[in-house]
């Protein structure tokens, strides 16, 4: 048994709830919605088991460290933190149907690890040898999934808006009717930006604090520095912006939308398009 | 005159009060801020990039401090006017605020009792009295200890959960002064600086930005330089072994200190970072063995960095480069390497590696000479990064503090009943949550059921 044969029953999991998750949309059966849940959920408990198996094998061949060094790695544990907000929202809030938007962005990390990165394991070069590296991505990626979530909420703000609009008040109201009122959807999209906010707070904090004992400067404007402010910003400029009125609903789930968007940018733009200290393994 | 200043000053603080502004400068902030990312910021703009911009784009561009642009005149003006309008928003509302914490309504009387969606009526039997402690007693145990106050012949209770936390908000607008305070003490108190330093040799100076010399007040002294590969060839370990000198002399209990990357040495505010490594270039001494394919006795060659060296046969040899570990350039050979050019009269120079660890490999070359390397004394340089920043407390005590306000703003809500007790038994709860209303709404419900089998 291997972490990687693990890895691959995890994607397999996950892509069973998000069909199961489209059956439940379509079929608005309970039962349905219940197992896709469940999958999640499993998924994730095997997926939990892949990445501890995988932090000992590293053990194993000598150069262990804590599976968040690379770029695979970190999107492996980016798409199990989607799933665990999800399950805490799902769990504290009781809207399973969100499982079909969020669902599908832990499914695409996995796939894109699994088919598209090199997962071998590398041991740690100077830079990373440091507990702060445990600190700082574990913060930084339940924020992002936080934000993950909230997006996930966000688009289905945007469709259940328009089906609204348009289909007037028809009681019937196709396969989104069992999506929460847009009322909860909107503050749903808040509750979960309110999780992800203090996490992405800690995660630039403990990254000044280890930049500080690194390089001697907990702030260089890098340009990952740089976007992880920005991505602040906009979830700032959100939550300031629920307090002035005209800024919920259909423009907080843009906003919403706006800062996944950025914070992509930042995890994965960052990295790909611009150079700077956060270039995974080079 | 006097009114129309007023009207000034009031409608200028109006400005710096408004929400709009805050979210506008947040935007604008998130916005400009991209600029820098997207291009190359002093000290490290490579040429390539200037010759690729057009006459009047890089005029521009100069122009609007693009190539340095956090330290800019109009992003530093965002920042201030975001600290001011940072500032009167927190001002104008935290009055209030304080307030609602510390000067409580006490009381439940009609307009309050209107303005609160959470409210029940309860019928209970008991005197005015009894109905007083028991209610007393109940809510100690199960929400709080409340205030009793009496007035007009009735019994009023108000018990609150959490009532600072309406001060989150402003402990993290706060942090954020604090954190620029700290900052700006960084900046005018401080100083970042690098230096190289030989091994063997010390440095008592260091070259800040824009080439300044600084002197440290002290010496450090690089004692020995040494690097470690992972058999991948990844860099797995710098390490430099430092002395502190003062007047010459070694400081106790700041002699032989370690530092690699992510352990660095602090000696009077002052931090030493390892940064980088190289050859010295300087009184490296590199070691070979030679033989002659045709037989003979061995030769031990000495070759100091930069010299030419007679070889048997009118041949010459020098360095040209070397490593201590050659598995970042080959990943399936280890240990010390050195690229040496050996001249033969009338021929072309001939250059080749040749590897400490693997002596026989230069006899299948299948030259007339065949060479060993045996190592060298080669001297290697560390550059450390050099920091000192008094402000960086500052910024820890105002992220610290942002930390703790948010979790205050965003996880805590000012819970708040109150409870009117009439002479004839009536009983009217009612309560309010600064946050999460509907899951407070629950728990009300729970709290008043159980008041009523009182």
């Amino acid at each position: 048994m291997s972490s990687s044969m693990l890895f691959n029953v995890t994607t397999i999991v996950y892509m069973i709830s998000m069909i199961v998750f489209f059956a439940f949309l379509a079929t608005k059966n309970k039962q349905i919605g219940l197992v896709g849940s469940w999958a999640a959920y499993a998924g994730w408990i095997v997926q939990s088991a892949a990445i501890l198996l995988r932090w000992k094998e590293s053990y194993d061949m000598g150069v262990g460290h804590a599976p968040l060094s690379n770029l695979y790695e970190s999107v492996v544990f980016f798409s199990w933190t989607i799933i665990l907000i999800y399950g805490i929202i799902e769990v504290k809030y009781k809207y399973r149907v969100i499982g079909a938007f969020v669902v599908p962005f832990a499914l695409l990390g996995m796939a894109w690890a699994q088919l598209g990165l090199n997962s071998g394991i590398e041991p740690l070069v100077p830079a990373l040898q440091s507990n702060w590296l445990l600190y700082h991505v574990i913060t930084c990626f339940l924020g992002y999934a936080a934000f993950a979530v909230a997006c996930g909420i966000s688009i289905m703000y945007l469709i259940k808006e328009r089906q609204e609009s348009s289909d007037g008040d028809s009681p019937a109201g196709g396969i989104f009717s069992m999506f929460p009122a847009i009322r909860v959807l909107d503050d749903l999209n808040y509750k979960a930006i309110m999780i992800g906010f203090p996490l992405l707070t800690l995660g630039i904090v403990t990254g000044a604090a280890w930049a500080n004992y690194a390089w001697g400067t907990y702030w260089s404007w890098d340009p990952k520095e740089t976007w992880s402010l920005i991505v602040w910003f906009v979830y700032a400029a959100f939550l300031h912006a629920r307090i002035t009125r005209g800024w919920v609903g259909r423009r907080a789930a843009i906003l919403s939308i706006v800062g996944f968007a950025a914070t992509i940018f930042c995890y994965l733009g960052v990295n790909l398009f611009l150079s700077g200290l956060h270039s995974y393994g080079k | 005159m006097t009114t129309n200043n007023k009207g000034f000053l009031q409608s200028l603080w109006d400005f710096f009060c408004s929400l709009k502004l805050a979210i506008s400068l947040i935007i604008a902030l998130a916005v400009t801020s991209i600029i820098g990312t997207v291009i190359p910021q002093a000290p490290n703009i490579p040429e390539q990039y200037i010759q690729s911009l057009s006459q009047t784009k890089l005029q521009l561009y100069e122009k609007l401090g693009f190539f340095d642009m956090y330290h800019s005149w109009w992003y530093i003006l965002l920042l201030y006017l975001f600290t001011v309008n940072l500032v009167a928003c927190s001002m104008k509302r935290l009055p209030r605020v304080w307030k609602t914490v510390t000067e409580p309504s006490l009381t439940l009387d009609e307009g309050l009792e209107k303005s609160l969606s959470l409210t029940r009526d309860l019928k209970l039997k008991g005197g005015l009295a009894s109905l007083k402690d028991g209610l007393a007693g109940f809510l100690s145990k199960e929400f709080s200890s409340p205030v009793v106050t009496e007035k007009d012949g009735e019994v009023h209770l108000y018990a609150q959960k959490n009532p600072w936390c309406r001060l989150g908000v402003y402990v993290v607008h706060l942090s954020i002064v604090i954190i620029f305070i700290g900052a700006i003490v960084g900046s005018l108190f401080g100083y970042k600086g690098w230096v190289q330093i030989t091994e063997g040799t010390s440095e008592s100076k260091v070259l800040g930005r824009n080439n300044k010399t600084i002197d440290l007040g002290f010496a450090v002294k690089l004692e020995k330089f040494s690097v470690a590969f992972y058999e991948t060839g990844a860099p797995k370990e710098f390490k430099s072994i430092l002395t502190v000198l003062e007047n010459g002399k070694p400081v106790s209990g700041y002699v032989n200190i370690p530092i690699v990357v992510n352990d660095p040495l602090t000696y009077k505010g002052i931090t030493f970072y390892q940064s980088s490594y190289g050859p010295a270039g300087e009184g490296g001494t590199f070691f070979f063995t030679v033989k002659d394919r045709k037989g003979g006795a061995p030769i031990k060659i000495t070759a100091r960095q930069g010299e030419s060296v007679q070889l048997p046969g009118g041949r010459t040899m020098h360095v040209t480069e070397s490593t201590q570990d050659v598995r970042q350039f080959i990943p399936q050979m280890s240990g010390p390497a050195a690229r040496i050019e050996v001249h033969s009269p009338g021929k072309q120079p001939d250059s080749f590696i040749v590897f400490r660890n693997f002596p026989k490999l230069d006899e299948d070359r299948g030259g007339d000479l065949i060479f060993s390397y045996d190592g060298s004394d080669e001297k290697f340089y560390t550059g450390l990064q050099v920091a000192k920043d008094p402000g960086v407390w500052v910024v820890w005590f105002g992220c610290t503090l942002m930390v703790i306000g948010i979790i205050m703003a965003f996880f805590m809500s000012h819970k708040r009943i109150w409870v009117r007790i009439s002479s004839n038994g009536r009983v009217v709860v009612a309560g309010s949550a600064s946050k999460n209303q509907p899951a407070f709404q629950g728990a009300f419900e729970e709290l008043t059921a159980k008041m009523e089998k009182l």
